[in-house]
């Protein structure tokens, strides 16, 4: 049965911003799903809010709507493009709750849209638990006891039977949203409480607890013709009751025997037939009690998943691909496997290497956050490494993640012997706590004494996963004997490397550096091999070009001999880098691919489109250190010609190798290493501000507490302190006073263990009530600089560019300001000596313009900029870099017609207790485009795309620091006008009246009853404004600002951020909010005939 | 310290590793394949798999140790176990020992620490091929020649040496309802026991058993079980198909398929390297479903060379052999791959049940 006959056009729904428990992975399986529909002559509509994926990239679909993923929108393009079918599995649980709602006010029927890779019917099996766990029951499968309950009291009373722990699990939620471990009564009415709000359907499923049970998953694929496969099996190495997303995972599965595997495929495949799922994957969760091998399921998910794109990446089987072909009518026996290109897609892959996964976490970001891991997924990324056996895996894995470990375990941070956190029950005490840094707790009590059986029985980790961090610990111990490196012998290194040590962990045992190791390890022969991941374990010839490292005796690489380029990745997804550095990387090996160089990508990033195996020529799942990059480079050298690399695309991750890739002499492509560090080093970077004769607020940098206020007294507070070296705001803070400096974070770290050396605090002079301006730009190597996008931030700086709204065009500075910043651009650019492409972010303080930062790389940015004005950056940026010349690529920078308003989407609701103020750390996870003719609808769009669509009435409840109540008044007049009920606090409200706008006084949370934190939890306010009261108070308003998060609705904490609100909420009710693809914004600008006329809602062309 | 073990095909390639068992030994024999994820025990005991020395491509081995219950015979088959890691220690409730421990109580060597791939990929490309292991002479010369004087794989009888001596009778699980003479030619447990989950009373008789004995027990139904060596050599086999073909509903696995295909005048050839493994994805011709498979053959039946009267019902998606015939004229089928799996998935459990029901259709 090929392709069905009557689908011309198919809407593809995307899964929207990067959250946590959705991420990155969808953009990957819905590029891939886009383009095999495509391949198979489909017209392909697609509608995805997330402006940073290459899902949204304007060839990847027909026609692509950059609109908010709500019923009304997604409804008009519906109207507009009345495609045969909708395909909602390929865009996470955005897409299914989307197409449930679809279906569930009519529109689909009415305008007879037929759903197509799952039914409304099997969507509910699966996401309602409790009709799933009826059909599972009448499947006679097994499942841990539990009822469904609507209310606390029904949850109460259920527990009287169940008894305590118990787990609780809202319905029709992902990445165990609103969900927890219930230990005593008062942590259950809290998390009923949560859970019964998480649920869009109020629904919570209580269930019998299996902590400390082993958990799998299966990936399965199922066609129309039940044709089923297992892609996939992986087993978490946290037991039950850590979220499969934050635990380390490990493919193919280890410790079932074949009998029980086979069961458990068997119960996989019941319950896709029971549940319904026609065509497609799905994953089935199983829980397995270690003592008598009791299994039972856990849940289902009637689409592909974060699993089915890490199983992807482990198997070389791209799931979502062939999970598009057969919702469109192929059965699996009619899809080659491409791999091998001879065998059948209706096939199991069989791996013969261990893939480990291992999540990223940013807790640091969330002070106040609890770091325990539980059923709640808290991780922002993750790793994946691939190695012959596992404690070769994991160490790859360890070393991926960034977080400043050479591998698995840190040497340096063992208690001292006689601390009480040296005793052998504390050892084990920290094996039981599931947190991020566990498998460090188990390599450190094997470390200190404590024998496998001790550290599987406290963790309930397998004693089989123990034992193989034991062979890492037992040859750790065999390198601590070393007394240098000339002990290091071949033998010891061969094991060591076998056993996934780096040479930076080989140079610290020893202690030498790491280039002494790496001469040694050369010298002796002890150099990593490539194997290719094939689907087949060897059996079949297979021409994947996908490799990874490992310490044996055949390399698979093959020579082409052709000119090559390696891409460097950008590594896990974290805030402050995530998914739009993939992008960039994406179009730079696309461009070069064109250009005809055969093209090489790094990444250890299983989420990602670059991490495809048919993105770049070839692809090794490498970690992004100088030492596996240099061994790749080496490989890439001995096949051909090593034309060089590019680490400007991966963000942060692959600049910081640049230095020591120079220094072992690999090429580096574009802007010279020289040049990166003169961006980069904040005392090279003054003085080439000073020869541009540019402005940079006061500075100075400090290794003590004493310098650092000298230099807050010489630049004048407020100050803005900061580690140097770092992206995303780490460690960033806004300090009032000398008090304030002290406590700082980047301080605080002097104060335990005095100087910071070599990696200084910067103490810069804040910048109150500027205008951030960011700006990329394309450098030639003849000095011509090209200023591609001019984007002014919402709120003001202080604001972290990645957390605040921004709008392309600009739309309150004056063409003189936008010129000013494009000179400036164009100084820097020349004056640094890049070559390919520039971000520089600015801030107007009054008229004076300053230069906040330069970065010598491709930004957050950048697929903003490339959606919003159609220009190829980022592809421009690498034919830069690879020779040639702005004016021979003939490209030209034009002022968009349009508005493209970019807004962040923040976790706080994922961290309770967290404050929701915006600061100059970064810690969005994702974002979201508004596209309109004019900004007050792009920015209704934003705010709708990325936490549902702005009030158009209710009560709005204001409260601002004194500085902002003279200019609190118009805004808020303007709310009154457009028919809110206006409350706000004394202050607030004094001014408001004094001007004659009606306010009713309501108390603050300190102040008594009925204050305005109970009114929001009563669900009587709809909008929530409140700046914090500068100076010393930021602090002020807390309790306001949880309650907002926790309620759901919008929480201004900036000035400009209303005016944008109040321009959004007048769009609104103007009713002037249609959808448009980009395709045709993108012509529109061209002269070019228009690809569809604005359309309302309605589908009325307005 | 393990001792140093060195595999030297006979084409000169070699294979260091360490021994992960004490005894030393030296083998020599038919190197295989198995790219199987798990069941290692069950292919240890398989007796297909007599004399071979067999290597997993999956590279870490032994992690759930070895249950008595898992064996699909009485003791480990295989001459030598050669795989890329070896557990140290067992992890599963069920676990009564290592593999360690199960590979020394057989006195078959198992090494670990090869590039196990590198095998792979070499008996892929070369075809498959005889070697020697030893964890004593590490002399490759030596070795070679002791690879090249092991016995040929064509024309290599085995079945003989894993049959069993005398028959033996087993009860139907619950209520009986067939009764089955199952030719050992080297059967697997597991062909048994889901015969008598079918409610089958099965009598297990010695593969040279002629086919009027067997018919004497009055059976409902004939099993040719699979079994090690060239099918070519398993004459008296052929002649038992023949003579009891139109008698009862035979039904054929693996070895079982190669000889009911001989049977009706077929030919048997040797493949490239064979199909071991459990995810091989066989086609059923008239309805185009697939199942993933257990495989364990070398040679396979020549499509070619069947008569009218036998049609092909299964084919390997991969790779077009044959994997299924079924006889036109009399009831009589048999498949290439393993519908008792262990190990492997369980998609071709039914085909027990399509012999159950020409032993019942038999029966009205
Ligand atoms: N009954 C239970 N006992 C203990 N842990 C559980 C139970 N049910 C689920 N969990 C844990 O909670 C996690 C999240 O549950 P799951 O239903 O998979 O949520 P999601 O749909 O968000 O993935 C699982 O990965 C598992 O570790
Ligand atoms: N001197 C300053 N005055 C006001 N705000 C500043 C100043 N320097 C930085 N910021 C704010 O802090 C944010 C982060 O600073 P930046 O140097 O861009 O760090 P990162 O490298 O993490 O992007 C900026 O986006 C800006 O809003
Ligand atoms: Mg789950
Ligand atoms: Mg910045």
């Amino acid at each position: 049965m090929p392709l069905r006959e009557d689908l011309r056009t198919v809407l593809v729904v995307g899964s929207g911003p990067i959250v946590i428990g959705q991420a990155a992975e969808f953009d990957y399986s819905g590029t891939q799903a886009c383009r095999a529909l495509r391949g198979l002559g489909l017209r392909v509509v697609l509608v995805n809010s997330n402006p940073a994926t290459i899902m949204t990239d304007p060839e990847v679909a027909d026609a692509t709507y950059l609109e908010p993923l709500t019923p009304g929108p997604v409804a008009a393009v519906l109207e507009a493009e009345r495609p045969d079918a909708l395909l909602p599995t390929l865009g996470g649980q955005t897409a299914l709750n989307l197409a449930v709602a679809l279906h569930e006010n009519g529109t689909l029927e009415r305008l007879g849209v037929e759903l197509i890779g799952a039914t409304v019917d099997a969507v509910r099996r699966a996401e309602s638990r409790v009709e799933f766990t009826e059909t599972c029951r009448a499947a006679g499968l097994d499942l841990p006891r539990g009822v469904e309950v609507g209310t606390v009291a029904e949850g109460q009373a259920a527990v009287a039977d169940l008894g305590l722990p118990v787990v609780i699990r809202p319905s029709f939620t992902l990445g165990g949203w609103g969900g927890g471990i219930a230990r005593t009564p008062a942590e259950l009415e809290r998390l009923l409480a949560e859970g019964l709000t998480a649920s869009p359907v109020g629904r919570v499923l209580i269930e019998e607890s299996v902590l400390g049970w082993k958990e799998f998953e299966l990936e399965v694929m199922r066609d129309r013709a039940d044709n089923a496969v297992v892609v996939c099996s992986i087993e978490n190495v946290d037991p039950m009751g850590v979220h499969t997303g934050d635990s380390v995972t490990v493919a193919p599965q280890m410790t079932l025997s074949d009998r029980e595997y086979q069961e458990m495929r068997d119960d996989a495949l019941t319950v896709l037939r029971a549940v319904g799922v026609e065509t497609g994957g799905a994953n089935v969760q199983f829980a397995v009690d270690p003592r008598t091998g009791r299994r039972v399921v856990i849940e289902m998910n009637p689409r592909v998943s974060r699993s089915s794109a890490l199983a992807s990446k482990a198997t070389g089987f791209p799931i979502a691909k062939v999970a598009a072909q057969l919702a469109v009518g192929f059965t699996l026996d009619e899809i080659r496997n491409e791999v091998t290109g001879k065998t059948a897609a209706a096939f199991e892959p069989t791996l013969d290497y261990v893939v480990v996964k291992v999540p990223r976490f940013n807790f640091e970001k969330f002070p106040g956050a609890d770091p325990q891991l539980t059923t709640r997924m808290k991780s922002v990324g993750e790793v994946m490494a691939i190695g012959r056996t596992f404690p070769e895996a994991l160490q790859k894995a360890c070393r991926s993640l960034e977080t400043g470990r050479d591998g698995l375990g840190n040497p340096g941070g063992d208690p001292a012997p006689g601390r009480p956190e040296a005793a052998p029950e504390a050892l084990l005490a920290a094996c039981a706590r599931p947190t991020a840094d566990r498998l460090e707790a188990v390599e450190r009590a094997l470390r200190l004494g404590r024998t496998v059986d001790e550290v599987a029985a406290a963790s309930d980790i397998d004693p089989w996963f123990v034992d193989g961090i034991a062979r890492i610990v037992e040859v750790g111990a065999e390198l601590a004997a070393a007394a240098s490196i000339d002990d290091l012998g071949r033998g010891l290194l061969w094991r060591a490397k076998r056993h996934g040590f780096s040479d930076p962990q080989l140079a610290a045992a020893v202690g030498a550096t790491e280039g002494e190791v790496r001469t040694r390890r050369r010298a002796l022969g002890v150099e990593p091999v490539y194997r290719s991941v094939d689907t087949c374990a060897g059996e079949f010839e297979a021409s994947t070009p996908y490799h990874y490292s490992t310490y044996e005796e055949e390399t698979e690489v093959p020579a082409t001999g052709r000119r090559r380029v390696v891409v460097l990745g950008s590594g896990p997804n974290r805030i402050g880098q995530g998914v739009e550095f993939d992008t960039a990387c994406v179009h730079a090996v696309q461009a070069l691919r064109e250009a005809g160089y055969e093209t090489v990508m790094v990444n250890c990033n299983p989420e990602t489109v670059s991490t495809d195996y048919d993105i770049a020529d070839r692809l090794y799942v490498e970690p992004l250190t100088c030492e596996d990059v240099l061994e790749v480079c080496r490989a890439e050298a001995a096949g051909g010609d090593l034309v060089g690399v590019i680490v400007t695309m991966g963000g942060q991750t692959p600049l910081q190798l640049a230095q020591g890739l120079a220094a072992a002499g690999v090429p580096l492509l574009g802007t010279p290493p020289d040049a990166i560090d003169l961006a980069e080093d904040r005392g090279r970077f003054g003085t080439v501000l000073e020869r541009c004769g540019l402005d940079a607020p006061p500075w100075g940098q400090a290794a003590t507490v004493d310098q650092a206020l000298a230099v807050a007294d010489r630049v004048g507070y407020p100050v803005l302190v900061r580690p140097s070296y770092v992206l995303g705001g780490r460690s960033m803070e806004v300090c009032y006073d000398a008090d304030g400096l002290r406590r700082s974070s980047a301080l605080a770290a002097i104060g335990r263990g005095g100087s910071l050396g070599d990696r200084p605090v910067l103490v810069d002079r804040f910048l109150e009530d500027a205008v951030e301006v960011d700006v990329d730009a394309l450098c030639d190597a003849t000095g011509h600089v090209l200023v591609c996008g001019v984007m002014e931030h919402i709120e003001e700086a202080g604001i972290h560019s990645g957390d605040s709204a921004c709008v392309l065009p600009p739309i309150t500075l004056g063409a003189d300001q936008v010129a000013a910043v494009e000179e400036a651009t164009a100084r820097l650019g020349r004056a640094l000596g890049v070559v390919g492409i520039l971000n520089v972010q600015f801030a107007f303080k009054g008229e004076r313009l300053y230069v906040l930062e330069a970065n010598p790389r491709a930004s957050r940015s950048v697929p903003f900029v490339e959606k919003v004005t159609g220009l190829p950056v980022a592809k421009a940026a690498a034919w830069l870099m690879t020779g040639s010349t702005l004016a021979g690529l003939g490209l030209q920078a034009a002022e968009p017609a349009h508005v493209g308003v970019k807004e962040a989407v923040l976790p706080f609701a994922r961290f309770p207790g967290a404050d929701s103020l915006l600061g100059p750390e970064m810690r969005s996870t994702g974002e979201v485009l508004g596209l309109d003719a004019r900004f007050g609808a792009a920015f209704a769009k934003s705010q709708e795309a990325a936490y549902g669509a702005l009030p158009a009435k209710g009560v709005a409840f204001l409260s601002v620091r004194n500085a902002d109540k003279r200019a609190i008044v118009l805004p808020a007049k303007r709310l009154a006008d457009l028919g809110f009920t206006l409350v706000a606090t004394t202050g607030t409200a004094g001014v408001l009246r004094r001007n004659g706008v009606e306010a009713e006084v309501v108390r603050k949370g300190h102040e008594g009853p009925d204050n305005v934190v109970d009114r929001i939890r009563a669900g009587e306010i709809d909008l929530v404004v409140n700046t914090p009261a500068g100076p010393g108070a930021r602090e002020d308003g807390y309790d306001i600002r949880i309650a907002a998060v926790a309620a759901d609705i919008p929480c201004i904490t900036t000035l400009s951020g209303l005016t944008a609100v109040v321009q959004g909420i007048e769009a609104r009710l103007a009713g002037d909010l249609g959808v448009r693809p980009l395709q045709a914004w993108h012509t529109e600008g061209s002269g070019e005939p228009q690809g569809g006329a604005p359309v309302g809602r309605d589908g009325s062309p307005r | 310290m393990s001792r140093d073990a060195l595999l030297v095909l006979e084409d000169g390639a070699a294979f260091g590793g360490e021994a992960f068992t004490t005894r030393p030994a030296t083998v020599a024999g038919e190197v295989v394949f198995n790219t199987a994820m798990g069941g290692y025990q069950e292919v240890l005991t398989d007796p297909s798999y007599a004399g071979q020395l067999v290597c997993m491509a999956a590279p870490e081995v032994g992690n759930y140790g070895t249950a008595a219950a898992d064996a699909e015979s009485d003791k480990v088959q295989v001459a030598a176990f050669l795989v890329r890691q070896a557990a140290r220690r067992p992890s599963s409730w069920r676990a009564e020992r290592s593999l360690a421990e199960e590979l020394e109580a057989a006195g078959v060597p198992g090494v670990e620490g090869l590039d196990t791939r590198r095998l792979v990929r070499h008996l892929r490309q070369r075809g498959a091929m005889r070697g020697a292991l030893s964890t004593e002479e590490l002399d490759p010369g030596r070795l070679r020649e002791l690879a090249l004087a092991a016995p040929d794989p064509e024309g290599l009888a085995m079945v003989d040496r894993v049959t069993r001596a005398e028959p033996v009778e087993l009860p139907a699980e619950g209520t009986e309802r067939h009764r089955v003479v199952l030719y050992d030619f080297g059967a697997k447990a597991n062909i048994a026991r889901r015969l008598r989950r079918l409610g089958a009373r099965v009598l297990v008789v010695p593969a040279a058993t002629p086919a009027a004995e067997a018919l004497a027990w009055r059976p409902d139904g004939v099993m040719l079980s699979n079994g090690p060596g060239d099918p070519a050599t398993v004459g008296h086999g052929v002649r038992a198909t023949r003579d009891l073909l139109g008698r009862v509903p035979v039904f054929g696995i693996c070895l079982g398929h190669q000889l009911l295909g001989q049977a009706v005048g077929g030919r048997t050839v040797r493949l490239k390297f064979g199909h071991r493994g459990v995810n091989q994805p066989v086609v059923e011709l008239a309805t185009g479903r697939v199942a993933v498979t257990s495989h364990n053959h070398g040679f396979a039946v020549d499509g070619d060379s069947l008569p009218a009267g036998v049609r092909v019902t299964h084919a390997n998606a991969n790779d077009g052999v044959v994997e299924g015939l079924e006889c036109l004229d009399v009831p009589a089928f048999s498949v290439q791959y393993h519908p008792e799996a262990a190990p492997g998935p369980h998609d071709a459990h039914p085909l027990f049940e399509r012999f159950a029901g020409l032993m019942e259709a038999r029966d009205d």
